[in-house]
């Protein structure tokens, strides 16, 4: 007993420094992801209406170097039709070669290339938005501490300075961008696309469309791990029933309790 | 090492254990007498094995995708866990895997200190058991590296610019740990070569903790002596052979949980960050498993001092039999120091719980504090208490009752539960 009050202690002083440290920044909004908890999945439509987001809007600065345009039409993402992922991976131009002259050349995209970068390099990238390289996206929902949460809520988050703070050319207020100040503009405003399935492309609907989109490429595989998992633990969960009543036949020989 | 000459049945058998006494081996391992009221707090032992194999084949198959270059392991990471097929399960089960094997290891630990298996005449298995957790710390650091994130990054620059304290050659040490003159490429091969390497010598120092084992058996819960074979031992197989797969099965499940429902949850996020030399990470932190050492670390004002502190709290461990001066090994029968193992343990979760928070104002206060107490626990307390401690009385034999006092066996087992 003295045990566990000790550990209640312990506990309730952690509870406390927590709340004491969490006090100073804002918290992210909660958003209830149908990608989240067991059994969660990605939402199809939510998925195809991020990318036509990131598309339009993003991949004019932000990369995402490790997704293939294939992948769009893999189970468990956007699961674009094959003729969609090919009409997608055609309209980028690709930078291949050398040829047998051994030249460089540029040819329509397919669908095994990687996703076409806004920017040949890193610096190229920095300069042309003010010295602030803008992410790749691919894993960026894991890089960031509240992973979609976070990333819905910064695309939320533009406000007018609080008086008193004074920002410099090219850098905006944002309520849960880390340290409130951020050199990306907001580039969402309502019906800014045209979804395909007519949704109304809110501010809201955008960011969490895209957000959706993001958490999918920072995990494809969630999908198939989530069934997985649920497999696996049943069968280890029956085995272990299976192996315990074995254990309590083979210890009545020697101890009733084992 | 067995009690009785085992003979194989055929002739073939025979033949062959003649020239090489694998099927001798194979009869000890199974025979081999262990104690009957050995709990789940002993199925650690298995666990553990089965952490290490699992580590190792993930390790390998990792290994035939990563690139071990500055340049490309991160996007040879982000390839694994994209394109090749199950990757990302692979690579999941690994990293969580390191977590897990060091979840088991300090159970392992604990249980030892608990129930005093680290004393005679079991002091080599305790120093192997210390030496294999050294390397299990080198290991999964140099391992924290190989994805070239932030924090692999950042934290190789703090833990090998730990050496640079060492007096009038520390920079040149650092300079040759690192093989450049920062955290580089050749930083990151060398650590891979041997990320690769360690595993393989724990593999070894493993057989010679179980081969330190099996001379004089296993403690037990009650801490006593017994005779083997007797009543009260059982052959290993299939009584402890049953019971360690129950207990590892249950184990697996929430391995299972982590790798499948929560795989990054251990991690820190800024390691999804491509390594960068330019930026440093707000807070650079460790991994779980040796943030304790770490809030050691940084209690101290000055650097040598820091890690004097830093690596003596291990090595204190090593003289630990010599430092505990009790005669009785197992705490359900020291009243005195049954107390003080748990504050042991509270002491450690403080450290590990300020170890992950900025060295500053409470968190500084408690991370002396906790130091402070670390060692005086071993250094003081375990020392004294063995003279002044009056112990409850000890069962003579497992299977019977003790003669006398209030400590019979039926409430050793009521003691254990408890935990």
């Amino acid at each position: 007993m003295k045990k566990f009050k000790l550990f209640f202690c312990i506990l309730l002083s952690l509870t406390i420094f927590n709340t004491l440290k969490s006090a100073e920044q804002i918290d992210p909004i909660k958003v209830d992801w149908s990608f989240k908890g067991l059994l969660g999945k990605f939402d199809r439509a939510s998925l195809q209406r991020g990318y036509q987001v990131y598309n339009e809007v993003c991949a004019s600065c932000h990369s995402m170097q490790y997704l293939s345009y294939r992948n769009l039409g893999e189970p468990g993402g956007p699961e674009f039709s094959e003729e969609e992922v090919k009409a997608i991976a055609a309209g980028f131009e690709v930078t291949d070669g050398p040829d047998a002259q051994g030249e460089m050349f540029t040819r329509p995209g397919r669908p095994s290339d990687k996703f076409v970068s806004p920017y040949p390099n890193v610096n190229a990238a920095a300069a042309a938005n003010g010295g602030a390289y803008p992410p790749d996206m691919s894993v960026l929902v894991k890089a960031r501490k509240g992973g979609a949460n976070y990333i819905y809520s910064v695309l939320v988050g533009y406000e007018d300075p609080p008086p008193g703070i004074t920002l410099d050319e090219g850098v905006y207020y944002n309520k849960y961008m880390i340290g409130n100040k951020i050199k990306m503009p907001n580039n969402l405003s309502d019906g800014l696309v045209d979804y395909a399935d007519g949704t109304e492309a809110t501010v809201d609907q955008m960011a969490k469309d895209v957000t959706t989109f993001l958490s999918w490429a920072a995990e494809p595989e969630l999908e198939s791990r989530h069934k997985t998992g649920v497999k696996v633990i049943l069968y280890l969960v029956l085995l272990s029933i299976l192996v315990f009543l074995s254990m309590k036949k083979i210890w009545s020989r020697v101890n009733p309790e084992v | 090492m067995s009690e009785q000459e085992y003979v194989p049945k055929s002739k073939a058998g025979k033949w062959f254990n003649d020239r090489l006494p694998l099927l001798s081996l194979a009869s000890h391992l199974t025979d081999y007498p262990t104690p009957k009221n050995l709990n789940y707090w002993w199925t650690f032992g298995g666990i553990l094995t089965f952490c290490l194999l699992t580590q190792i084949i993930t390790g390998i198959v990792l290994a035939m995708h990563y690139v071990a270059h500055a340049d490309l392991a991160f996007a040879s990471v982000e390839h694994i866990m994209r394109d090749v097929n199950y990757g990302w399960l692979i690579r999941y089960i690994h990293s969580n895997g390191a977590s897990m094997f060091f979840l088991a290891v300090y159970i392992h630990i604990f249980r030892s200190l608990f129930y005093g298996s680290y004393k005679s005449p079991r002091e080599i298995i305790w120093i192997i058991g210390l030496m294999i957790y050294l390397l299990m710390m080198a290991a999964a650091f140099m391992g924290y590296v190989l994805p070239w994130g932030q924090m692999s990054f950042w934290g190789a620059t703090v833990i090998t610019n730990l050496f640079s304290a060492i007096p009038l050659v520390g920079d040149s040490i650092t300079t040759w740990l690192w093989g450049a003159y920062s955290v580089d490429n050749p930083t990151l091969t060398r650590f891979f070569s041997l990320h690769y390497l360690i595993p393989f010598l724990i593999l070894g120092l493993v057989v010679l903790h179980i081969w330190a084992l099996h001379v004089p058996g296993n403690n037990n819960p009650v801490g006593i002596d017994i005779k083997k074979p007797s009543k009260d031992t059982v052959p290993f197989h299939p009584y402890i052979t049953i019971k360690d797969t129950f207990a590892l099965l249950l184990f697996m499940i929430i391995f299972a949980g982590f790798v499948f429902f929560a795989p990054n949850v251990l991690g820190h996020s800024d390691n999804y960050i491509q390594a960068n030399p330019m930026v440093t990470p707000a807070h650079i932190v460790p991994e779980w498993y040796l943030l304790p050492f770490y809030a050691i670390l940084r209690s101290v004002p000055d650097k040598l001092g820091g890690v004097i502190l830093m690596f003596g709290a291990i090595f204190i461990l090593f003289v630990l039999p010599w430092l505990d001066t009790s005669k009785v090994r197992s705490a359900v029968f020291r009243p005195i120091y049954r107390q003080f193992f748990w504050i042991l343990i509270i002491d450690v979760l403080v450290l590990g719980y300020v170890g992950a928070m900025p060295a500053e104002g409470i968190y500084l206060v408690l991370a002396r504090v906790g130091t402070v107490y670390y060692f005086l626990h071993f250094l003081v307390v375990l020392p004294v208490v063995g003279y002044l401690e009056k112990t409850e009385p000890v069962p003579l034999s497992i299977s019977e009752p003790v003669l006398s006092g209030s400590a019979d066996y039926s409430m050793a087992k009521k003691d254990n539960e408890k935990i």
